[in-house]
């Protein structure tokens, strides 16, 4: 089967032809450099997404606290990461990088504060 | 039972409501909108019209002279701006050069000053007039105003000097009975010894309750503007009209108190009487209908466009009489000069209908209107006095009007406060400026919630149901106080 | 009456990055003048990643992109107000400020740097006719409503304008669970990102549609509908052409504007292109003292750039504090065919360091085409490019040897054939 996908390494967005067996890569063409049979290969065995959101956040000056996951899950987890991050709720002081959930949706991967927050005098 | 109901608080009824709570009398007004002045009084080209143009011996023609007369000491009365900054008819051939005449002599025998000017002398005190214009009508008591903080001040000093006012409440019913009316809402029901109808583009559905006739007809007519951004404030200095027409006074060119210029109205007929959209085709007309008399219009600094109806009628003149049935008053058909005509019009209503029907007397103290701080406009010296009284005087909400917390706190917390955002930015304006609110409105959703004791999500945008926040993210609820 | 060194208006990337440059170059009393509670501007309502690979080596939040410059600026001594809002400036750079604990402040700086950022453009600015109700608002607002306030402001939503703000919102509102039912775009192309286009919308399946707006909001006293239509070659909507959608918000992503307002009364050379003020290689207005640094002075893409830009801006006003700009006439900077804007609008010689980048974009989407600088006839330097896109800042350095001898410089693209 053959799949057209659109790189994204760089503003050249070439539209790839990948030849798939099942889930693996036979070739890919219409790339314009290297970069994109990587790319090709990663989106299409096990494409991953950084999630970013946030958490309610209390005892300080704003209600909601940026999270981020430390890094790329597997895109099909995305919402069930989502799910447990709209669960939790943190408080005040917390310091970037604090693990706010640890191995998220079973990925292996925390979810982090994106930045600090005081708690209010 | 009150003395007096009002229907409808435009600028007309907030006007009425004031000059009847100089007088020991219940008065209660009875709006609609979640707001007062949030129809026409909100949508119009916010000019004090001389009085030269209406015809001879109509009504518009004696309340706008009179109004018009009455405006400077009103507006001094009521802290809210009024400026004198003139007006110029123009004309781009020999049959409007005829028209300007006749408005000159009309003018004369009404005594009111007006100019005729040549070309030269025109570009002397304009630049941006089209190359086709050949001479002007100069009249400088045309006055400019903003109408909506006129009726909100009225209905603020009315309601300090105990005049009552009920928003969101709809008039569906009226019986006329031996000693009164009874007026049905959708949730109360009143009774009073007058009514006075001033429910502006309802008036004749009003009147139908109480007469059971189609005594006349309101005919909403549309008018759309643009506003463009105080960055375009130079673009003409006085009022700017064509040549009137049978069709009215057509498209104009405006400044506004603030520092905005208004470009329209458009004038299309519809019978909707809740659509006040715009529409491309109206905007289209305001732009084709404005080069004819100006010129180098910056429409790069076009921040927002509007709509407002009208409530026109078949005779063309104001109606100002008691109905049919004694002691139902109606003060309909308020179109263009209406706002000039205002002062004049209440004056009316309370000395014909009101003074001669109850036995009032006079209040002996009278509370006047306390100006709202208004920080942009303040002195430095000022400033400073008002941010050490009220810090928040000192924390800036809407950067492009500059626009303080403490402007917003009160505008809420006085009578006759805002309830929406929409109430907010017609008072002290965050929002009016070129980001259009896009910086300030989180901000004054913020400050209105915790005022009002409600959540974000409950605050209006301006109708009742109209918040803009839908609900808390991640599931969670909003916790009270 | 207060004197300073310098007064940077704004406290975002732009306005920290010159602020550490300026202190780095030796210059000790700097203050700093942020409107918000805190430091980070803009960046810290974009909590989605991809900032600062150049700058951390790392793709980073927008918070913690803005964390890591705090940590920078806490390092200098960097006078800091906040919650206070610069409410006038005059020629002679005197800057007037204003918040609660000090009331009105005036200020005499030597040198003013505006890095007040930039602001949205509005429903207002394109006239969509139709309704006024309030759903309709601008991505960054909904964006600062969602992340920093914890609100939804629709359940169901259509996006118009394919800014990278408007791609992300389309992610940010899908993940808290609205439906975002898609995205329209005038422009017969994309205007955000092919990474966003990607990940915020075929990720979701939500919808791009191109050669598409809206043509009407329908709704009273809420939002209900919206109305869109196809448009011709001449962007007019064509009649009909006519579909609606049933939604609770509109978000407006179509383009940024330079908030330079404070400037207003001050007479300062424009640039009509960028909408905004035109400066030199040492990003110095046309009023001597005054820089601008950042989304004031132009739109950028990557918050790395703005940090560049307002590094040089830094380092240039330093050494304008130190020794002064010798005077000299300006090599004027225009943009030729298919170059929307270039920037600095204006280039002197013997000030200059050993190079000046340039930045600028094209009008419309570019295959396979030719950049060229010249002076006159005289071409300075030609560089092929494979594409270039209105969406992407394009950046240039050239190098003073080669601007020596040159008159006036246009910066032109043309395909190549």
């Amino acid at each position: 089967m053959i799949k057209e996908m659109v790189c994204i390494v760089c503003p050249m967005s070439c539209r790839m032809q990948v030849e798939m067996d099942k889930k693996k890569v036979v070739s890919v063409s219409h790339n314009g450099c290297v970069r994109g049979v990587k790319y090709a290969n990663e989106e299409m065995s096990n494409p991953t997404r950084m999630v970013t959101s946030t958490v309610v956040l209390k005892n300080a000056a704003l209600t909601r606290l940026p999270v981020m996951t430390a890094s790329p899950v597997p895109k099909r987890k995305v919402a069930d990461v989502m799910k447990q991050i709209n669960k939790v709720k943190v408080k005040a002081p917390v310091k970037m990088y604090d693990v706010i959930i640890e191995n998220v949706a079973r990925t292996g991967v925390n979810v982090v504060a994106s930045r600090s927050m005081d708690a209010i005098k | 039972m009150e003395d007096i109901i009002i229907i409808g608080g435009g600028i007309i009824g907030s006007l009425i409501a004031y000059n009847c709570s100089k007088y020991h009398c219940n008065v209660l007004l009875l709006e609609k909108e979640n707001d007062i002045a949030n129809k026409a009084t909100m949508a119009n080209s916010a000019i004090i019209h001389a009085g030269y143009d209406p015809d001879d011996y109509s009504l518009k023609a004696e309340m706008n002279i009179r109004g018009a007369r009455k405006y400077p000491s009103l507006c001094r009365e009521l802290k809210v701006d009024f400026k004198q900054i003139g007006s110029l008819v123009l004309a781009v051939n020999e049959n409007e050069v005829h028209t300007l005449e006749r408005l000159h002599n009309q003018a004369k025998k009404r005594g009111i000053k007006t100019q005729l000017i040549g070309r030269d002398e025109l570009l002397t005190l304009e630049e941006n007039i089209s190359d086709n214009v050949i001479k002007a009508l100069y009249c400088k008591q045309t006055g400019i105003v903003t109408p909506w903080k006129i009726a909100i001040a009225a209905m603020e000093t009315a309601m300090s000097n105990q005049c009552k006012c009920e928003l969101n409440q709809e008039v569906r019913d009226i019986v006329a009975e031996e000693d009164g009316f009874t007026v049905k809402t959708q949730d109360h029901t009143y009774r009073a010894k007058i009514v006075i109808n001033c429910a502006g583009i309802y008036a004749d559905k009003i009147n139908e309750m109480v007469t059971h006739k189609k005594d006349f007809n309101i005919l909403p007519r549309k008018g759309e503007y643009f506003v463009l951004s105080k960055n375009a404030s130079n673009f003409v200095k006085h009022v700017i009209y064509p040549a009137p027409t049978k069709k009215g006074k057509g498209v104009l060119v405006v400044p506004t108190v603030h520092g905005n210029i208004l470009l329209g109205p458009s004038a299309s007929k519809q019978k909707d009487r809740e659509d006040n959209s715009t529409s491309e085709s109206g905007l289209a007309y305001v732009r084709e209908k404005v080069e004819k008399i100006v010129k180098n219009v910056p429409y790069q600094e076009i921040i927002h466009s509007f709509s407002g109806l009208r409530a026109s009628c078949a005779s063309n003149d104001f109606i100002i009489e008691e109905s049919s049935v004694k002691n139902f008053i109606n003060v309909a058909a308020i179109d263009s000069p209406g706002l000039a005509s205002a002062p004049a019009i209440a004056e009316k209503v309370v000395n014909d209908y009101v003074l001669t029907r109850l036995n009032l007397s006079k209040r002996m103290f009278f509370a006047h209107r306390v100006k709202n701080v208004v920080i942009n406009e303040c002195s430095t010296d000022e400033k400073e006095r008002y941010i050490e009284h009220n810090p928040k005087y000192g924390r800036i909400i809407c950067r492009c009007e500059q626009v303080s917390e403490g402007e917003i706190i009160d505008c809420i917390r006085r009578k006759c406060g805002a309830r929406s955002i929409v109430a907010v930015k017609k008072r002290v304006r965050p929002g009016m400026g070129k980001c259009q609110g896009g910086f300030c409105e989180p901000l004054v959703v913020k400050i209105l919630a915790k005022e009002l004791g409600i959540s974000p999500s409950e605050v209006d945008y301006n109708e009742k149901g109209s918040p803009v926040l839908v609900c808390e993210s991640k599931g969670v609820h909003h916790e009270k106080g | 009456m207060r004197k300073v060194d310098c007064v940077i208006v704004g406290g975002g990337s732009a306005g920290m990055s010159c602020a550490v440059a300026i202190a780095r170059f030796g210059i000790k009393d700097i203050l700093m003048i942020e409107r918000e509670k805190e430091l980070g501007g803009i960046l810290n309502q974009c909590i989605h990643h991809g900032f600062g690979l150049h700058i951390y080596k790392k793709e980073c939040t927008g918070p913690e992109f803005a964390q890591l410059l705090i940590e920078s600026v806490k390092k200098y001594h960097i006078d800091i107000k906040l919650d206070t809002t610069v409410i006038n400036i005059t020629e002679g750079k005197k800057v007037t400020y204003v918040n609660e604990d000090e009331g009105v402040v005036e200020v005499q700086a030597k040198a003013i740097v505006m890095a007040c950022g930039c602001m949205e453009r509005s429903r207002g600015m394109i006239s969509i006719p139709g309704d006024r109700c309030g759903n309709v608002l601008t991505a960054g607002t909904a964006q600062r409503y969602l992340n920093i306030d914890g609100y939804m402001c629709g359940k169901r939503v259509f996006i118009l304008g394919s800014g990278d703000i408007g791609l992300i919102m389309a992610r940010r509102m899908t993940l808290e669970g609205a439906k975002v039912l898609g995205v329209a775009e005038i422009m017969p192309y994309s205007n955000g990102l092919s990474r966003n286009i990607v990940q915020c919308l075929e990720d979701f399946n939500i919808p791009l549609y191109l050669n598409t707006t809206v043509t009407r909001i329908i709704g009273h006293p809420r939002l209900e509908r919206i109305e869109l239509s196809s448009v011709d070659e001449n962007l007019r909507p064509i009649k009909d052409s006519e579909w609606s959608v049933a939604v609770d918000c509109l978000l407006l992503s179509i383009g940024l504007l330079p908030d330079t307002s404070l400037l207003n009364k001050l007479n300062v050379e424009r640039d009509p292109q960028t909408r905004s003020v035109a400066v030199n290689e040492a990003f110095e207005m046309s009023l001597s003292g005054f820089f601008a640094c950042g989304n004031v002075l132009q739109v950028h893409d990557l918050v790395d750039d703005v940090y560049l830009e307002a590094e040089v801006c830094g380092r240039e006003v330093a050494r304008y504090l130190h020794d002064g700009f010798v005077d000299e006439e300006m090599v004027h900077v225009c943009a030729g065919e298919n170059v929307a804007h270039v920037v600095p609008q204006r280039l002197r010689k013997e000030n200059m360091q050993d190079d000046c980048r340039f930045s600028f974009r094209v009008k419309k989407p570019m295959r396979d085409c030719i950049l060229r600088i010249r002076s006159g006839e005289n071409i300075l330097r030609e560089v092929k490019k494979r594409v270039m896109l209105p969406a992407e800042m394009e950046k240039l350095d050239l190098e003073k040897s080669m601007l020596m001898g040159a008159k006036d410089l246009v910066f032109e693209v043309k395909e190549d054939v």
